[in-house]
């Protein structure tokens, strides 16, 4: 149902907030029990910007969200909003919308007074709630389906009722918790692109959480990548996967092939080429570096391997190959080239930089 | 056995019915033999509606007065009985529930205790408490429902406990206080509309139990349905059976109520 939804109109002036506001996490630490979930976390959200938090489970982004919308008190740390402090704000209190990753529409509720919920809260007049509830549906092109309760609903139509429920009230910033991961793939897709849309018509600073590293760097202004408590690095998608500041980044966004190699003086040793190493300073001798499936490409001479497997993707083709070692790489490559298993090929290495840790 | 998880076999059509046909005759037998005998002219045989008639019949309603309040007791305690549980106990689950789930077990384990405490051992430990609540709030019958109140705790914490478990509460009320709701809002409009079932639930049954209870009010020499009963029936036996199927078609009303809630329920969750 959901791809019969037709392009949605520009935003209605009523929805349109004044501008989008600043966020920042100043130090904020967030304890549960003896486990430090976030450690002195430092973030600052441009107004109407699109930031992304990305990360393995339990990295705490979705508690540096919590934290945000106040759903959970942090333990340290200063959470400002343009420029104010909140921290001790209760949630009803902050004025952030909110979307959650569980379907989370009023079960006895339609979708249009869900949508008119935040506004009831607000003490809005009857006539005004319908009129803002109907254009923050039209907003996410569901107004035929207004009448409907969440159970007939499907789940991309419900977390759309949810995100107009969340906008409806002009909120100062607009918290998204992994609002995409409950749908299917094509949904999911067409769900990501339509909240970028919505978002950069209003402005609103809008925070997102993912464990998806597609999603984070097709939808985002900038992503951080966090790992146990910290934000590992953040920039844009192209800063982090051009250059990865840390092998982890590296792993985590994008694919990467582990190379065994040299380090000396600023340039790694990979297979007889020699590559310029990215981030932090590492000391001389052997290192593992992170080579992207698309820095590697067949030539006439080189390192040679053998195929392994080749799976077709649409528009390129990713080859598994296996060194003399044992080392197992990916390639990504055109489509016209078709290698057989079992076929021995010689591989070559772009001039690109990259990164590298310390192999023991 | 094609099913692996099942334990022994099915019993067969026949088996079924003879098992269908014993059951109905156990609880069949006894009420068709009660209505039989409220029709009965007396031992020596003839049938009329005499009976029937005379506990309706405004000339004898000075006989039946004592007997009367004592329903009415009975339908005061209930009501106390249901506020208890909707005041106390709702607000503790739910409290529980979102703030302090670690509490759950414990509030569970509390909250059946009173099945496994017979109600006569439950009233010698009533009775000294008992002359405490009678110095604060008085004799009146309505302080026995805070006894009532306990022995129904298992009844209502399960119907409770079952919806709290079948919707969302926590993503719901998270999700409601984003919006702006404080947590009374969170309570009327969010939680308790969809906990509904499982609330009307808890009070039927807490209703169904407390007409029912006979030992605490005999043992605290209080009057109510049952004790009335008791002592009618050693002077007119065919009012106290006519009045022990009526209680009993309540009840069995009340029962199919909470039934019907339960279904009603189960066809809205379906997703289309």
């Amino acid at each position: 149902m959901t791809s019969s939804i037709p392009v949605a109109p520009t935003i209605a002036p009523t929805i349109a907030p004044d501008s989008g506001a600043t966020v920042e996490l100043v130090g904020v630490v967030k304890n549960f029990g003896a486990h430090r979930a976030l450690n002195e976390i430092d973030l600052r959200i441009a107004p109407g910007e699109f930031v992304a938090l990305l990360g393995p489970s339990g990295c705490g982004k979705t508690t540096a969200l919590r934290a945000l919308s106040g759903l959970e008190l942090i333990d340290g740390g200063r959470i400002l909003i343009d420029g104010v402090d909140v921290a001790s704000v209760p949630t009803n209190k902050r004025d952030m919308g909110m979307v959650f990753q569980s379907y989370s529409l009023f079960p006895h509720m339609t979708a249009i007074e869900n949508v008119e919920f935040g506004l009831r809260m607000r003490k809005v007049a009857t006539a005004e709630r319908r009129t803002r509830a109907l254009e923050a549906l039209e907003m996410v092109g569901l107004t035929t389906f207004a009448e409907r309760f969440a159970h007939q609903l499907s789940g991309g139509q419900q977390q759309r009722v949810a995100l107009a429920r969340a906008l409806v009230t002009r909120p100062r910033v607009l918290l998204l918790d992994e609002p995409l991961s409950a749908l299917d793939a094509k949904v999911r897709v067409q769900l990501r692109d339509e909240i970028r849309r919505i978002q950069t018509e209003l402005g609103i600073t809008t925070v997102f959480v993912t464990h998806d590293q597609e999603e984070a760097l097709a939808v985002a202004d900038r992503v951080a990548v966090m790992r146990d408590g910290v934000i590992e690095q953040i920039g844009t998608p192209e800063e982090l996967y051009t250059t990865p500041r840390t092998p982890f980044v590296a792993n985590f966004v994008g694919l990467s092939n582990r190379l065994a190699g040299e380090h000396s003086k600023g340039t790694v040793t990979v297979q007889g080429a020699r590559l310029e190493l990215l981030g932090d300073p590492l000391p001389d001798g052997p290192v593992t570096a992170y080579v992207r499936p698309e820095d590697i490409t067949f030539a006439a001479r080189g390192i040679a391997a053998t195929v392994v497997s080749s799976s077709f993707l649409g528009s390129l083709r990713r080859t598994q190959v296996r060194l003399a070692d044992d080392t197992l790489l990916s390639i990504q490559h055109e489509v016209e080239t078709r290698p057989q298993p079992g076929e021995l090929v010689h591989l070559k290495l772009r001039g690109v930089p990259v990164s590298a840790v310390v192999r023991s | 056995m094609s099913n692996a998880t099942r334990i022994g076999t099915e019993p067969s059509k026949t088996a079924r019915w003879i098992i269908l046909v014993i059951v109905g005759l156990v609880f069949a037998i006894p009420i068709i033999s009660m209505i039989e005998f409220t029709f009965r002219v007396g031992p020596a045989g003839g049938y009329t509606v005499d009976h029937w008639t005379a506990l309706f019949d405004p000339a004898n309603a000075r006989n039946y007065r004592d007997l009367f309040q004592s329903i009415g007791n009975s339908f005061i305690l209930a009501a106390v009985t249901v506020a208890i549980v909707l005041v106390v106990l709702l607000p503790t689950m739910i409290l529980v529930h979102l703030q302090f789930p670690r509490l759950r077990r414990v509030l569970e384990f509390i909250c059946i205790v009173p099945i496994t405490v017979p109600a006569i051992v439950l009233v010698v430990g009533l009775a000294p408490v008992y002359s405490v609540v009678v110095k604060v709030f008085g004799g009146s019958i309505w302080t026995l429902a805070f006894a009532y109140g306990i022995t129904v705790l298992p009844y209502a914490y399960r119907s409770i406990q079952a919806n709290l478990d079948a919707v969302p509460v926590v993503t719901l009320s998270e999700a409601a206080r984003s919006l702006g709701a404080g947590w009374l809002s969170v309570l009327g409009r969010v939680l308790l509309p969809n906990l509904r079932r499982g609330v009307l639930a808890a009070a039927f049954i807490s209703v169904a139990v407390v007409l029912g209870e006979f030992t605490i009010a005999s043992l605290l020499n209080r009057r109510n349905l049952q004790t009335a009963l008791l002592q009618v029936s050693q002077s007119d036996p065919w009012v106290a059976v006519i009045l022990a199927l009526l209680s009993l078609l309540f009840a069995f009303v009340l029962l199919l109520l909470i039934g019907r809630l339960g279904s009603l329920g189960r066809g809205k969750e379906t997703t289309p």
